[in-house]
């Protein structure tokens, strides 16, 4: 038989077969989008996720208090073991590291801010002038706080947009005083809204100077110790020569635990990654049904196509021919309903795309893959297997199939 | 020359055995004119089938040309049913999304023969027939009449030596019945060798050859 006539063939019986070839191609075409669309959009959420972290500064190394049982990740505390303090001479120990670009000491904490009979409870952050750098962070209006020796209590804060909206309104905020816990501070700034950091709502913030976080909370441990590198490279050896210049402090004792960014973004990538396969698994069970679908509606067909077969070799086709003629015409609706699929899966990210513009919905090349590969197979395997048992009855048989 | 040498043929059907034919022998001379008649069930559309290799014996020789069939690969038997035997069915068996011309042409498709010979050699065959006009029409627009000359225009395009008909008008009145008969009588005068399963008497009288078969075994063979 020549190849033009095989393919003439296979495509004028899926253009004369119009309403089982629209159904095969739909089903297919359903599965394979549902895969591009659902994959797209947990990519796109991983993807937007990872970008905030990454824009909040990839140098950073996180030094924190206790030691962490496992490497990586977030920092499990050994059970029973009381760290000691991580304190504001460790953090000068730290600045004086020649690898160290920028470092910020920080306290958090919770405390009742007043002003007048206005009342309402806030998280306060001490820390130094370096965070503001550190953490990506602008000024609305005044200054940050001052730069000079940290173990200075100065009573000067700086609030987020949201505090001062509500303790202050319209007012004017800068020269006011605040009044936190038992102490008054002098407002010297508001936080620009736009940034964000990891867990923290910036707009509802109040920063004050380390020391008078200490004399607030009546302790001299810090709860973290934000530290940027001069550069990626040096990150590694950087964390090293961190971890023992806390030990020398310590006694001897390595009680902290010494993380990047990176680490924490992995693990955030890695959940993320989690929900991409979920959301890749969920795609799967709609290429599932597809699939059987598509299977249904080759078997429904069978008995007629039994009988086409039959007389094609009554009229001389071989066993081969028969198969080829049926795998030609398996081949074609694979390929339209794949090239369908991916069509409609396309239009479905562009519309999410459209309608929330952050998101940068792609599907994954895997799931693309996966997706066609699948339901072509689906349609390959049900187009063909039917065919090659009647290729291999008698022609009689199958005429009377 | 067609020669059939203790032909059986056995169906299982579940534990029992149905014996189809039993111990053919059977010669059958380029050209002849066989008519094969009998009761319902008694095997002769089994026999024509084995003998369009439509069906396998379950034993005995079959010799076609000389050649032995029964030893022959699937492909090879494909090719001899191809190239030497053609077979009209009572239901017809056209390909219902083809046109009548594209039946007609199916067997020399699957030859692999060039379109512009394709196209001449159907064109001939349906002008002899008569069905030029209705060359684009597909099976569901054409009455039984004109279903059946297509399907023996499609079974005699590779020009057989060799052509079967099981009940070719069983499905028609009695007009179109003789249309048919008289186009595949034509054609044996053309030299083919024409075998005839009919249950119509007036139609089995017309053959030069008649076999009567009852219980699978060839009873009575009757010349002139
Ligand atoms: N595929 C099959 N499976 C089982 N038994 C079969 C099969 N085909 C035919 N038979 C049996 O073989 C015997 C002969 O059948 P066959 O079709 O050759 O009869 P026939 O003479 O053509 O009858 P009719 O005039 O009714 O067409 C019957 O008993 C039939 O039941
Ligand atoms: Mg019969």
């Amino acid at each position: 038989m020549r190849p033009g006539d095989t393919a003439r063939f296979a495509a004028q019986s899926l253009i004369r077969a119009r309403g089982r070839t629209l159904l095969m191609l739909l089903a297919m075409s359903i599965g394979v989008s549902a895969v591009v669309i659902l994959t797209g959009l947990g990519e796109g959420a991983r993807r937007f996720v990872t970008g905030e972290f990454a824009s909040l500064g990839t140098n950073l190394v996180i030094v924190m208090p206790g030691r962490s049982e496992t490497t990586g990740g977030a920092a499990a505390l050994m059970a029973g073991e009381t760290p000691r303090d991580l304190t504001v001479d460790d953090y000068l120990a730290l600045t004086r590291n020649p690898l160290v670009s920028l470092a910020a000491p920080v306290m958090v904490g919770a405390a009742g801010a007043a002003r007048g009979r206005l009342e309402r409870e806030i998280s306060v952050v001490g820390t130094t002038s370096e965070f503001l750098k550190i953490r990506h962070l602008s000024m609305d209006r005044g200054k940050f706080l001052p730069s000079g020796d940290p173990s200075r209590a100065v009573n000067v804060c700086v609030i987020g947009e949201k505090i001062k909206q509500e303790l202050f309104g319209k007012e004017q905020a800068l020269g006011e005083w605040l009044r936190l816990g038992d102490r008054r501070f002098r407002v010297i700034g508001v936080l620009a809204t736009g940034g964000r950091s990891i867990g923290v709502d910036i707009q509802e913030l109040v920063v004050i100077p380390v020391a008078s976080a200490q004399a607030l909370f009546n302790s001299p441990g810090l709860f973290r110790i934000l530290v940027e590198a001069r550069s990626r490279e040096v990150m590694p050896r950087l964390q090293d020569q961190i971890r023992s210049t806390i030990a020398e402090r310590h006694q001897g004792e390595e009680d902290v635990t010494v993380v990047t960014q990176d680490a924490v973004l992995a693990t955030f990538d890695n959940i993320l990654q989690a929900l991409t396969f979920t959301v890749g698994g969920i795609g799967a069970i709609s290429l599932a049904v597809a699939g059987i679908l598509i299977m249904n509606i080759m078997l429904v067909a069978v008995s007629q196509r039994t009988r086409e077969i039959g007389l094609l070799k009554a009229v001389g086709a071989t066993r081969a021919q028969v198969t080829t003629l049926f795998l030609s015409e398996a081949v074609l609706l694979a390929l339209l309903g794949g090239l369908l699929g991916l069509f409609f899966g396309y239009l479905g990210t562009t519309a999410i795309h459209g309608v929330y513009p952050d998101m940068d919905s792609q599907a994954p090349l895997w799931a693309v893959l996966a997706a066609v590969g699948v339901s072509s197979l689906t349609g390959l395997v049900f187009g063909i297997m039917p065919a090659r048992q009647a290729a291999a009855l008698e022609p009689v048989e199958a005429l009377n199939g | 020359m067609i020669t059939l040498e203790g032909i059986n043929r056995i169906f299982q059907v579940g534990d029992q055995q149905v014996h189809a034919l039993d111990d053919i022998n059977l010669t059958i001379q380029p050209g002849e004119y066989l008519s094969l008649m009998g009761p319902s069930g008694s095997g002769k559309s089994t026999l024509l089938n084995i003998l369009g290799l439509l069906d396998k014996p379950t034993s005995g020789r079959y010799l076609l040309e000389g050649r032995e069939i029964t030893s022959l690969s699937d492909d090879e038997q494909a090719t001899v049913r191809g190239e030497k035997i053609g077979f009209v069915f009572q239901f017809f068996h056209l390909v219902p999304r083809m046109s009548a011309f594209e039946n007609v042409e199916l067997p020399l498709v699957l030859a692999g023969m060039a379109p512009s010979v394709r196209r001449e050699r159907v064109n001939v065959i349906l002008e002899q027939l008569g069905l030029m006009d209705r060359a684009h029409h597909r099976p569901d627009q054409l009455s039984g009449g004109q279903r059946q000359r297509i399907a023996i225009a499609r079974a005699t395009i590779m020009k057989p030596s060799l052509l079967l008909a099981d009940e070719p008008t069983g499905n028609l009145d009695s007009r179109s019945g003789t249309d048919v008969v008289e186009v595949l009588e034509k054609l044996n005068a053309g030299g083919i060798t024409l075998v005839v399963v009919t249950h119509d008497g007036q139609v089995g009288k017309r053959a030069g050859r008649r076999l009567r078969m009852v219980d699978g075994a060839i009873v009575k063979d009757e010349r002139g």
